[in-house]
């Protein structure tokens, strides 16, 4: 989990969301502007500067019931639609990327 | 198999509910992420990528078809009906909710199966030989010792928080398939002059950002006197091992930085003072350990049954019975490994179908046993020969058939990217790949023993370090970038790979390796030399040369 002392240090280049997994299950969460957390990107709440990035991550490491391990994650936005900013938030987003066993 | 007494099953439940009650108060808000990290951990829950990953014991890699029911009826039930198993004789579960995990772990609590210590700065599993018992010329069972030290470390309050994780692997045989020199300590199990069991210690090998292979500590240590010499190591340890940086408090790190001259007399005195009496084996302790283990009423049987001689005519038979069964100290038996790395294929996965079947067919060919490999492949340990020809049909059906065993497709790969939050870069793609580039048997017969080995970060899960071909995943500016190291190996013969180079972008991976194989075979002096032999008798210009001269 991201620490207080770490978050003063965060910058951001870009649109940003906050990420997590949510504490009963695990599931792949994002903060929403509502306050509380969503398993579509799409519903995330999008931040443009450090200071909105440092304040949506301290609201989100607060809420420690709801999800865990929260952090900012890059994303782009294309079209009006919010995307993975690199190819871990992709996995994270979309699944894994290989083949499994047939079951 | 090893029947637990009445204390282990009072001991597995009671920490079922205790972990029960402490899921039940973080998910009521009652203990928050950092006071509750440390608890799932000494549970084997991590906080993956995609989920809760759940880590369960197979101590000494020995499973009875019950337990692997067990383990079948886990993935179903409470994951997605799979299982990874580790090159720690671990399986792990990637989907797994939090709030049912204590359903899961007292499912497995019925039949013996827990997963303490299988995270956190504890003794973990400890390993041994998949042979263990059957592999003919071992010295003795060296699970009776791994049983030994399990039992001793288990919960031991003065091994509950070292500075680091602590690794023991055993092996009673001349070729280790036990990995012993990559662990913390590692223990070759011998006999004296005298003909006396003990050990030889090894202490500070491991992989992770700075490889060691492991050195000799002791090169006998009475079997008796085997729990004090690692108690006495561990205190040693424990007293000074760094806890101020995480990347320097394992012990291959101290000894490294005492050397191993004043590290073990540094032991020596702490056995000393010990006066190893309370913790000195008796006969008696070590047979009561023995008689727990079970060994099947073997038949005398023919050593080449005509059930085996008339399914010779088939090739394809011939072909995995030449690469997948072993010879078994007891005559007309074999050990048949089961290959879990079918092509295309995440290396160590298995479906819960896959291990209800292996449960079944160990059931009517192997005693009831199965045994998992650190290679990250099953056994059967006791099979007749004569069952040979129908247990096989019966594994290709199920797709754990594959002739790769210790081929070039039989690759050791970490989860990687895909599923491990400390990952840089994916690593079963990159198996994946390989797997269909040398999907030919009769071109990966010919390539011959070739061990490729890939971790997805510097942590070294896939100990690439010591694969024949290591394979290292690393970010270079949001891409995925591999490493690639050679002659490497982890066998008795133990040493780290050599970097051939710069890293490579992740779509040429299979490219390059296709090259060093193609290298290796215009290189190698005769068909016998291994991949592994020709580095050594060559060096890595060679196949530098070949990788990065048209790149």
């Amino acid at each position: 989990m991201t620490s207080p002392l770490e978050q003063k240090k965060i910058r951001i280049a870009g649109p940003s969301v906050v990420t997590a997994n949510r504490t009963w299950d695990g599931a792949v969460v994002w903060r929403t502007a509502q306050k509380g957390w969503s398993t579509a990107l799409s519903e995330a709440a999008i931040v443009n500067t450090s200071d909105d990035a440092r304040a949506l991550l301290a609201e989100s490491v607060a809420d420690d019931v709801g999800a865990v391990g929260a952090y900012i994650a890059p994303v782009e936005l294309k079209g009006g639609a919010i995307k993975p900013g690199n190819l871990r938030e992709h996995i994270r987003s979309k699944g894994v990327t290989i083949d499994l066993l047939p079951a | 198999m090893y029947a637990y007494d009445e204390l282990d099953r009072t001991l597995i439940n009671e920490r079922v509910s205790e972990f029960r009650d402490q899921v039940k108060r973080r998910l009521a808000g009652e203990l928050t992420e950092d006071e509750f990290k440390i608890l799932r951990l000494q549970n084997g829950v991590y906080l993956q990528l995609h989920a809760y990953m759940f880590r369960v014991a197979i101590p000494y890699g020995t499973l009875s078809s019950k337990q692997l029911r067990a383990l079948a009826r886990v993935a179903r039930r409470y994951d997605r009906g799979y299982g990874h198993f580790t090159t720690r004789q671990n399986i792990q579960y990637n989907w797994i909710k939090l709030a049912e995990l204590p359903d899961a772990l007292a499912e497995l609590a019925e039949v013996g199966i827990h997963a303490m210590q299988t995270s956190g700065n504890n003794m973990r599993n400890v390993t041994s030989d998949q042979w263990a018992g059957v592999a003919p010329g071992e010295v003795e069972d060296p699970r009776i010792w791994s049983e030994i030290l399990r039992q001793h470390t288990t919960l031991h309050p003065e091994f509950s928080f070292l500075p680091r994780k602590f690794k023991i692997a055993i092996t009673a045989s001349e070729h280790d398939r036990a990995a012993i020199k990559i662990h913390d300590i590692g223990l070759r199990l011998h006999k004296n002059a005298d003909g006396e069991t003990g050990f030889e210690v090894l202490v500070g090998g491991g992989l992770g950002r700075t490889p060691f292979i492991a050195k000799t500590i002791k090169p006998f240590v009475h079997g008796r006197d085997i729990l004090s010499y690692v108690e006495a190591i561990l205190r040693v340890y424990n007293q000074y091992g760094r806890r101020d940086n995480i990347y320097k408090a394992r012990i291959k790190i101290l000894v490294h930085e005492l050397g191993i001259e004043k590290f073990a007399k540094e032991v020596d005195e702490e056995w000393k003072q010990m006066g190893h009496s309370a913790l000195t084996l008796d006969h008696s302790a070590i047979e009561e350990v023995r008689s727990r283990f079970s060994y099947p009423a073997y038949e005398k049987l023919p050593h080449m049954p005509d059930e085996l001689k008339q399914a010779a005519a088939d090739p394809l038979f011939e072909r995995w019975r030449k690469n997948s069964v072993a010879p078994h100290k007891v005559q007309g038996y074999s050990i048949v490994t089961l290959s879990l790395k079918p092509v295309g294929g995440p290396p160590g996965d298995a479906t819960a179908d896959q291990m209800d079947a292996v449960a079944d067919l160990a059931d009517k060919y192997s005693f009831g046993e199965i045994r998992v490999g650190h290679e990250q492949n099953l056994a059967l340990p006791h099979v007749a020969k004569r069952d040979l020809p129908q247990l096989w049909r019966a594994l290709d059906r199920l797709g754990l058939a594959t002739p790769n065993v210790n081929l070039v497709t039989d690759i050791i790969a970490c989860p990687g990217l895909d599923y491990c939050s400390l990952a840089n870069a994916r690593s079963i793609p990159i198996a994946q790949e390989l797997t269909r580039r040398f999907a030919n048997h009769d071109t990966s017969d010919m390539i011959g023993r070739l061990h490729i080995n890939i971790s997805g970060c510097i942590n070294a899960c896939g100990h690439h370090h010591v694969g024949h071909i290591g394979i290292l995943g690393v970010e270079k500016n949001g891409e995925e970038f591999y490493q690639i190291t050679i002659g490497g190996r982890a066998d008795e013969n133990a040493q780290m790979g050599v970097l051939i180079g710069p890293a490579v972008p992740y779509a040429e991976v299979a490219d390059v390796i296709e090259d060093i194989v193609e290298a290796y075979l215009a290189l190698r002096d005769r068909p016998e030399e291994l991949f592994v032999d020709t580095v050594k008798r060559l060096g890595v210009e060679p196949f530098k040369e070949r990788v990065y001269a048209t790149r």
